[in-house]
Formats: C-alpha cells, sequence, structure tokens
C-alpha cells in the first residue's frame, strides 16, 4: 500500500524525523495565510500516487504571493498518470546546500533487509544507480540482529563529509528503521536528504513509504490511511468481494482459480491474439458465491467481449464452481459468450451440471482459450 | 528415491481442527502419508478422524517421533507455527498459510536456518512425492509416480503442469510448491541440487513468475551444475508493471522481475521454455532423448 507524501511526512514527524516545515492545502481559501506562515516563499507539491511529479508540472516554487492561487489552480487542475491532483502540500523554500538520498528496503534475492545511501540526492535512486553505481552505498541487515553500528557509522563516512552531518544522518537512519520494522513497511524514502542553510542542518524534503498489505491486520492506524485512487473502481469492487484482480486493457475478461494459472491464462490468450481485460483469481475456497461476483465485476467493463473461466479445481471443487456459474446465468444479464473450462476435483459433477444446461465444458486449457480468442 | 518426502516422513499438522486444517489432514491420511496427529492449543484431547490432537508440537513430539509438520494455521499465528516446529527439533516444515508479514517471514527465515530445520512455503501448496507421500493441498489424483521432478512458485499451474504430466506418460519424482511470497523458506536452486542428486528423477520442470530474481539465480546455477535436463515455463509475459498479481511475490518492481528478462536467462542458460503448459511433455521428451 502507498501514501502520500503529507502522510508520510507526517509519520516522520511521529518518529522524530525532522522535515522541511510544511502545510496542506486542498482548497484556495486557507493558502495566503498556510503559505504565510512558511515564510511567503514556498514549493507547491501536487499530492498524487505517482513519481515524477515534477516532470508532469506537479510540483512549481512560489516566491510572491501574487502567483501564489493562479499556481496553486493550474496544479490542482492536473491529472498526473491518470490521477487528479486533489491536494498540494505546501512546503517551506529552502537553500539546498547538498543533496542526499536515503533509503530503506528489503532485498528479495539476498533476504536482507538494505539500507542504501547516496550523496547523489534529488535524482531518483533508479537513475543513481543506473549512471553512477559507484554511488550508491549498501549495508545489508539481518532482522533479527538489526543494524549493526560501526558497519553503518563506516558506511556515513564515505557519503557525509562532517562528524555532525554523519551524527544527524544517523540518528535519522535508526528513526527510518524504526518505522520500517514497526509500521511493516516494504520502502521507507527520503529523497532528498538535504542540508540547507543557513547552518547546514539536514531535512527531509520528500518523504516516501510503501507498506506490506499482508501486514495492514496489526496496523489499523494505518489501513486507515488506504487512498482509494490506488485502485481502479473495478479493483475497489473486486477487494470488497475478496477477490484478487488486477485491470487490463485488452476485452477478454478473465475468471481464474491461483494467481500462477491466471497469469498464465492472460499469457495464452496475448499468444492466440487476443487481449486480456483482467487479472482475477477467485482464490483457493469454494464459495459460488465468488463466481458470481467476479462476473458482476467482469461484466461492469463495456469493453469486454467473452468471458473465459479457467478453473483447475485443487482445493477448489469443481461443482461449486457450476454453481456460481449457473447461479450468475439466472441473476445477470450475459450477454456476451463464457468459455468454460473446468478440470479437477469433482470435474464430472461440475461438468454434467453445466452440460445438462446446455453449456459447453473444455477440458485443456489451450482449446478453452484459443475458442475464446476466436469470439473476437 | 525422490526428494524431502517419501514412505518413512512422519507427519504432524498444525492447526488440524481449523477447516483446511482438518479437510487435508484427513486426505493426507487416505493418499497414504503417515499422519501422526495434529496440534491446535487449547484442543488438545480432542481428535479428528482417528487422529489425536495434542496443545502443542513439543507433546506431540514426547508421543511419536515426528520429522515433519504441515502447517495450516491462520497468517497471524503462523509465525509461532513455524517457530514451535523450528524449536522442537523437526527437520522439515510446510508452511502453507497465506498471507504472511514480509519482515516477520524475513525473521523466520533465519530463524528456521539457525535451528537447522528446513522450511518450505509459505503461501505454497506443499509438496508430493507420487504413490509415497503427499504432505499438503494439492489434489492426488493428478499425480503419478514417475521421473520428472516439478518445482514451482505457483499452485494451480503446478496442477496444469502435472495434469499435461501425466497425460503424456510422465509420472513425477517430487513435486514441491515453494510458494508465491516475497521470502520463502527454501529456493529453486536447493531443490535443484536435490533433484540433480536424487537418482529417480530425470528431469526437471521449473515453473517460475514474474517478481524478484530467483528464476535468473536458477538458470545460472543450472548452467553451472546441473546435468539433468531442465525445462522451465514463466508466467506474467502479460502482467504491468507495479501491480501484484495475486501472489505477494509477484510483482515487476521499478522495471526488475518481467518474465523476458526470466525467460532470457533460462535461454541463455541453455534451458529450454515452454510457451505453454503444454508444450511441456513434449520439450521434455525432446530433452531426455538427447
Amino acid at each position: 500500500m502507498n501514501i502520500y507524501e503529507y502522510q508520510a511526512m507526517s509519520l516522520f514527524s511521529q518518529y522524530g524525523i525532522d522535515t522541511v516545515p510544511w502545510e496542506l492545502v486542498d482548497t484556495l481559501e486557507t493558502i495566503s495565510a498556510k503559505a504565510k506562515s512558511l515564510g511567503g516563499r514556498v514549493m507547491l507539491k501536487a499530492q498524487v500516487l505517482a513519481g515524477s511529479r515534477g516532470k508532469s508540472g506537479g510540483v512549481k516554487l512560489v516566491s510572491c504571493e501574487k502567483d501564489l492561487k493562479s499556481t496553486a489552480e493550474e496544479i490542482l487542475s492536473l491529472t498526473i498518470k491518470s490521477l487528479p491532483v486533489k491536494s498540494i502540500l505546501l512546503a517551506q523554500a529552502v537553500k539546498i546546500k547538498e543533496e542526499y538520498y536515503l533509503g530503506l528496503t528489503l532485498d528479495r534475492g539476498l533476504k536482507k533487509i538494505v539500507f542504501m545511501l547516496s550523496s547523489s540526492g534529488g535524482v531518483e535512486i533508479e537513475e543513481i544507480a543506473q549512471k553512477t553505481p559507484q554511488k550508491i552505498h549498501k549495508v545489508y541487515i539481518n532482522p533479527l540482529k538489526g543494524p549493526d553500528e560501526s558497519v553503518l557509522k563506516n558506511t556515513l563516512l564515505k557519503v557525509f563529509k562532517t562528524d555532525s552531518a554523519r551524527d544527524e544522518a544517523y540518528g535519522t537512519l535508526l528513526k527510518m528503521y524504526r518505522i520500517f520494522i514497526e509500521k511493516d513497511c516494504t520502502l521507507v524514502e527520503i529523497n532528498p536528504y538535504a542540508a540547507v542553510e543557513p547552518d547546514n542542518r539536514l531535512l527531509a524534503l520528500d518523504a516516501k513509504i510503501n507498506f506490506d498489505d499482508n501486514a495492514l491486520f496489526k496496523h489499523p492506524e494505518i489501513e486507515s490511511l488506504r487512498n482509494p485512487e490506488e485502485y481502479s473502481p473495478d479493483e475497489i469492487r473486486a477487494r470488497k468481494a475478496n477477490l484478487s484482480f488486477v485491470s487490463m486493457n485488452g476485452n477478454v475478461g478473465c475468471i481464474v482459480n491461483g494467481a500462477g494459472l491466471a497469469m498464465a491464462t492472460m499469457d495464452i490468450i496475448k499468444l492466440f491474439g487476443g487481449e486480456p481485460a483482467n487479472f482475477l483469481d477467485v482464490g483457493g475456497s469454494s464459495n459460488p458465491e465468488k463466481v458470481l461476483n467476479a462476473l458482476e465485476i467482469i461484466l461492469a467493463n463495456k469493453k469486454i467481449k467473452v468471458i473465459l473461466i479457467n478453473i483447475f479445481g485443487g482445493i477448489t471443487r469443481c461443482d461449486d464452481i457450476a454453481k456460481g456459474i449457473l447461479m450468475a446465468k439466472e441473476k445477470l444479464n450475459i450477454q456476451v459468450p463464457l468459455v468454460i473450462r473446468l478440470v479437477g476435483t469433482n470435474e464430472e459433477k461440475g461438468q454434467s451440471m453445466l452440460r445438462e444446461k446446455g453449456l459447453a465444458v473444455a477440458e485443456k486449457m489451450s482449446e478453452a482459450v484459443k475458442k475464446a480468442v476466436e469470439v473476437l | 528415491m525422490s526428494i524431502l518426502v517419501d514412505k518413512d516422513t512422519k507427519v504432524l499438522v498444525q492447526g488440524i481442527t481449523g477447516r483446511d486444517g482438518s479437510f487435508h489432514a484427513l486426505a493426507m491420511l487416505e493418499y497414504g502419508t503417515n499422519v501422526l496427529g495434529g496440534v491446535t492449543p487449547g484442543k488438545g484431547g480432542q481428535t479428528v478422524g482417528s487422529l489425536e490432537v495434542f496443545n502443542t508440537v513439543s507433546e506431540a513430539r514426547a508421543k511419536f517421533k515426528i520429522n515433519c509438520s504441515v502447517i495450516y494455521v491462520p497468517a497471524k499465528f503462523a509465525t509461532n507455527a513455524i517457530r514451535e516446529a523450528a524449536d522442537c527439533g523437526i527437520a522439515l516444515i510446510v508452511c502453507i498459510t497465506e498471507g504472511i508479514p514480509v519482515i516477520e517471514m524475513l525473521e523466520n527465515y533465519y530463524y528456521v536456518k539457525d535451528k537447522g530445520a528446513r522450511l518450505i512455503g509459505p503461501n505454497c501448496p506443499g509438496l508430493i512425492s507420487p504413490g509415497k507421500c503427499k504432505v499438503g493441498i494439492m489434489p492426488a489424483h493428478i499425480h503419478t509416480s514417475g521421473a520428472i521432478g516439478v518445482i514451482s512458485r505457483s499452485g494451480t499451474l503446478t496442477y496444469e503442469v502435472v495434469y499435461n504430466l501425466t497425460l503424456n506418460n510422465m509420472g513425477q519424482s517430487t513435486c514441491v510448491g515453494i510458494g508465491g511470497d516475497l521470502i520463502v523458506g527454501s529456493g529453486f536452486t536447493d531443490l535443484l541440487a536435490m533433484f540433480e542428486q536424487d537418482n529417480q528423477t530425470e528431469a526437471v520442470v521449473l515453473i517460475g513468475e514474474i517478481g524478484g530474481d530467483e528464476e535468473e539465480q536458477a538458470a545460472d546455477y543450472i548452467r553451472q551444475n546441473m546435468k539433468k535436463p531442465v525445462v522451465a515455463f514463466v508466467s506474467g509475459r502479460s502482467a504491468p508493471a507495479g501491480k501484484r498479481m495475486g501472489h505477494a511475490g509477484a510483482i515487476i518492481s521499478q522495471g526488475k522481475g518481467t518474465a523476458q528478462v526470466k525467460v532470457k536467462a533460462f535461454k541463455d542458460s541453455g534451458v529450454m521454455v515452454a510457451d505453454r503448459p503444454d508444450e511441456i511433455p513434449g520439450l521434455l521428451q525432446a530433452a531426455l532423448k538427447e
């Protein structure tokens, strides 16, 4: 799960990480007073869950009050990566002397938590990694042991120039680590972490945090920050129905059990010249309602020309799936062809239930996909 | 021989009184797996079918010689269950549970390793050596004993592949689901090494998917260490970047972990890659003839 920059900034403050002074604005009425309280010169930053906001015109510096409202209006009218901007973070404009990068994430391959530090902050870490990989310093952590003070301090020597900067940065890194562990994050990032005039104090000028979806049950305070714009309306409906769903651009609706098989089904649709409309995993349970919900969500997409149901029953029982399909046939007005492949646990029962109602059932996956694509 | 589980595997079921735990404990027993009992805290003394329920793993261990535990407890309690099994010296721990927080799993990974146990999963269907032992949730009837080893990050896609193998008279030595999470106990390379050593296994099918770089590591390992042929399939060629495709670990992040890169890594290492699951038997036959 992602959150807005301002939400991450607040979390930083709760953990004592120094951030640039800021205010959130969602109407123009209060903007002048808020800008004034920050000293007049302010950065306006669009709050959307997308990267490279600067390149899309979502980050602007304003030096005088007369430009403030027009610039804010401009930003509030933007749509960045198809996400409308609904609020702006006003940050005090600071004079930056140095820009650093501090990040904390998970290295899947090495099975470690990893700190990434760089003296080339202000640009995206992927860009630093590409252009000057020698400028990224990594410190790996075994979570059972926690960060090693001497290793971390030695690495700080390579990145920061003065003792006081190193001390400040060390404190910040430990606070980032606390957030990472206590809130079950998958990413905590400060970019830039900047030394600012007049006294070279280090401040977080930006904040980015991603959370582990699997751990949200432990953190209702984080779950409550969830922003609906992260997901399409179909994805939100699917989440409520407990279905794993991702919107795609094609016109072949898919209902599959299991994530791997669902991905493979989409791949083969493409291989045969079709375009999948969605990824949908009905999961392992045998609840006929889930099939009904899945069909309902897919049918809401008007681009759909055909629906492919591909089930390999393990825990899932084919007769339950058949029951769900027949329920949906009765309750929903299904105008597009259904192509059904149904094998595995209780397949004879499931297949005969469908055939009795005049529905064709395929046994082979390739055969079913081919049939679905031929409808187009 | 087969790998990891066989006739000598003595299984304990953690979470045996739950809906999935009780159903699969009995299904495993029916398959012929040597299931000795189960654990659910607070339900000691009850029974599930013919199986005795204990409050703790150590109580069960005092009564039976157990060398494998399969975990069906909900995600909230899974870390405790994994650690309890490791603390009791159980050599093979199979965790079916989906949805364990990743930092907990990272800690569990080192915890289990420090205790000298092997962990399969989590978020996996378990493993089966057809005709000998089934530890997990896979539909038993699609499997048949033979010479093909199967390793996979997926559940139902593995069934699809096994179904195609069996249809083509290619039985399996052992099929292992390693799990769809970001952090899993045993990876592709661990199991490739075991299949290379196993005298029943003549060839291996590896089923990967988007996310992480385990497939790339496996491709390297195969090139350097394997004499037996390996056929791979990678799902998620059509998956969009940045979206989690059902499995917690199936995500292309910052341009990394695409199916295309994985397929290329395999091909560069001389591993044949199937475009569809039903091509796998043909590729295996060709590889075995060489």
